[in-house]
């Protein structure tokens, strides 16, 4: 009855939500006082999840299959953790996480608990605390089924090395069981993705334009930031769309949300309340944003981000 | 003709796609959260009620296949009497039936379960979720719907092209956006970018009234168990007030990131 973490890669390197998503499956094996099974696609070497407390990495060859395919790869989950007689099976809440969590979770014939902030509250039955309301409130939920599936908000255990046996092993690939093909996949050219970055930088109205978008980008730059704006700057073309985070664009879940001529309207709240610590650069002192944020700085973007960025490139030594 | 190839030139003829969305009535964004019965239920006292926001993306762009090619829409919730208006605005909006199913939603495994017994009874050629409900942020009734009635499902759909029988369709993904091929039928997860927030539609009065004459049906639940039960709720502690820095003290807010934050 171990428990099973589906491990997430890119480029065969294990994404960062998935190490946290290998520990917090550590720590509830160990509550449970059971093995740690981690199941990875098309990964040639797993062997570092052993550092994050995993027993058995499972790897599913994908048989030269280069995109992710929820269909296949919910099949083939269900399967694995049926045969180790599992219960739980956790995932991350990436986008390709909260794709996977309930088709995986019917066919594994289990409870899907999304949005999970943490350890459960009890195993039997299994009790959980979840966000809700775009992050305004939590609740607890208890599952009436045995089986389990979690997907785990980012940011919200951390992670945690400790080491586990490291056991390779392989399984096979589940067959397709619906038409539904990618033909191509086109990545953004910004280097970070918002879902993946630990800062986030966002611009607003207040910059007045597409053209002044370098001081995001700049420093964006000099933190390995990822760039993102209000709903207003995408819906003027100012930048992508995939930018937009909000109650409708990107959530955000990142350690550090730097805001930058953003007024702060309730629907961009909704998307960032998750964030760690809000900073605030806005010269309304009246912006609703300064009611959320952490810290914030009432003046002129055009003269406090400059000076932000160059002194923050002395700091990183830049 | 047999009846079989003037089904499929009907088909191909674009002339018969039958659309099924379904919507999550949900509490406006600018509402109040608060909980009452011992933290145990939603305070729904002056809060006004809307069409879930990705549920409506996914409704106009039926609406624009009905306008452009013929599709027959039907909208369908899960939810008492108090989520009507809720459908007879989405008839306003232009959908040409309305089906609500007499039980109180208890959790996305209900309520996918509910949907997957009424969509078996018809052949629905696009069935439309949103993506996540902006109440619970579940996530997870497309999905649930999809694997229940063997269909496949695309999450955090951005893009739907009709091409003959086939979809051509967009994801949205972290760091950049997927290019699929489908054929019918289907289950989606709408988000923006199906239509953009100008595209949405603002029911008329012509809309408001012809929406009265239009069938709204009132089908009981099927017997079914909830995959979870909500203990309780709870807010998050209040927030302490935003530390303010002097603009002309920016080694102070970097101070304040890396020291006090840790996040420098």
């Amino acid at each position: 009855m171990s428990v099973i973490v589906y491990i997430e890669t890119q480029d065969q390197e294990i994404k960062k939500s998935s190490l946290e998503v290998a520990s917090y499956g550590r720590a509830i094996a160990d509550a449970q006082e059971t093995s740690l099974v981690a199941v990875t696609f098309g990964l040639e070497n797993g062997s570092a999840l052993k550092q994050y407390g995993v027993d058995t990495i499972i790897n599913v060859p994908t048989e030269g299959e280069q995109y992710f395919n929820a269909d296949r790869y919910s099949t083939t989950l269900a399967k694995i953790a049926d045969n180790e007689g599992a219960k739980l099976l956790i995932i991350s809440s990436s986008a390709n996480g909260r794709y996977l969590g309930p088709i995986v979770a019917t066919k594994f014939q289990s409870t899907y608990f999304s949005n999970v902030i943490g350890l459960p509250l009890s195993y039997d039955p299994l009790t959980v605390k979840r966000s809700c309301f775009t992050n305004k409130a939590f609740n607890q939920s208890t599952s009436q089924k045995a089986r389990v599936v979690i997907s785990l908000s980012s940011n919200s255990f951390g992670i945690i090395e400790k080491d586990g046996k490291g056991d390779l092993k392989t399984a096979e690939y589940a067959a397709s069981t619906c038409d539904l093909r990618v033909e191509s996949v086109e990545k953004s050219s910004n280097k970070v993705s918002i879902a993946d970055a630990e800062i986030v930088i966002s611009g607003g109205r207040g910059l007045k334009g597409p053209e002044n978008w370098h001081l995001i980008e700049d420093l964006a730059t000099v933190l390995g930031a990822a760039t993102a704006c209000s709903k207003p700057v995408s819906d003027m073309g100012w930048r992508p769309h995939s930018e937009h985070v909000g109650q409708t664009g990107k959530p955000v879940a990142s350690n550090l949300y730097i805001a930058i001529g953003v007024s702060g309207a309730i629907q961009h709240l909704a998307g960032i309340n998750s964030s760690k610590v809000k900073v605030v650069i806005n010269n309304d002192p009246e912006a609703p944003f300064f009611k959320a944020a952490d810290y914030g700085i009432v003046g002129d973007a055009f003269e406090v981000v400059p000076e932000l960025i160059s002194k923050l490139k002395v700091l990183k030594g830049a | 003709m047999t009846h079989r190839h003037f089904f499929i030139n009907f088909v191909q003829n674009n002339l018969f796609m039958k659309i099924l969305v379904c919507i999550s009535t949900v509490p406006d964004t600018t509402s109040k959260i608060n909980f009452v019965n011992q933290n145990q239920a939603f305070d729904t006292q002056g809060v006004t009620f809307i069409i879930n926001p990705n549920d409506e993306f996914g409704l106009t762009r039926a609406i624009w296949f009905q306008q452009k090619e013929g599709a027959d829409v039907t909208v369908v919730t899960v939810g008492d009497s108090s989520c009507e208006p809720i459908l007879r605005k989405c008839l306003a909006i232009g959908a040409d039936r309305a089906i609500r199913i007499d039980a109180t939603p208890m959790d996305g495994f209900y309520v996918a379960s509910q949907l997957s017994e009424l969509a078996k009874k018809e052949t629905y050629d696009l069935i439309i979720t949103g993506r996540e409900s902006i109440d619970y942020n579940g996530g997870m009734v497309g999905g649930i719907l999809a694997t229940f009635l063997g269909l496949p499902y695309l999450a955090n759909c951005n893009g739907l092209e009709k091409d003959g029988t086939t979809f051509n369709l967009e994801r949205e993904m972290d760091g950049g956006k997927e290019l699929l091929k489908a054929s019918f039928p289907i289950v989606i997860g709408a988000q923006k970018g199906l239509v953009e927030e100008k595209d949405l539609i603002i029911p008329n009065m012509r809309g408001i009234m012809q929406a009265r004459q239009k069938p709204l049906e009132v089908v009981p639940a099927v017997n079914l168990e909830a995959g979870s039960s909500i203990e309780s709720f709870e807010k998050p502690p209040a927030k302490g007030p935003v530390k303010l820095v002097d603009s002309s003290n920016i080694d102070g807010l970097i101070d304040l990131l890396q020291n006090e934050a840790k996040v420098l």
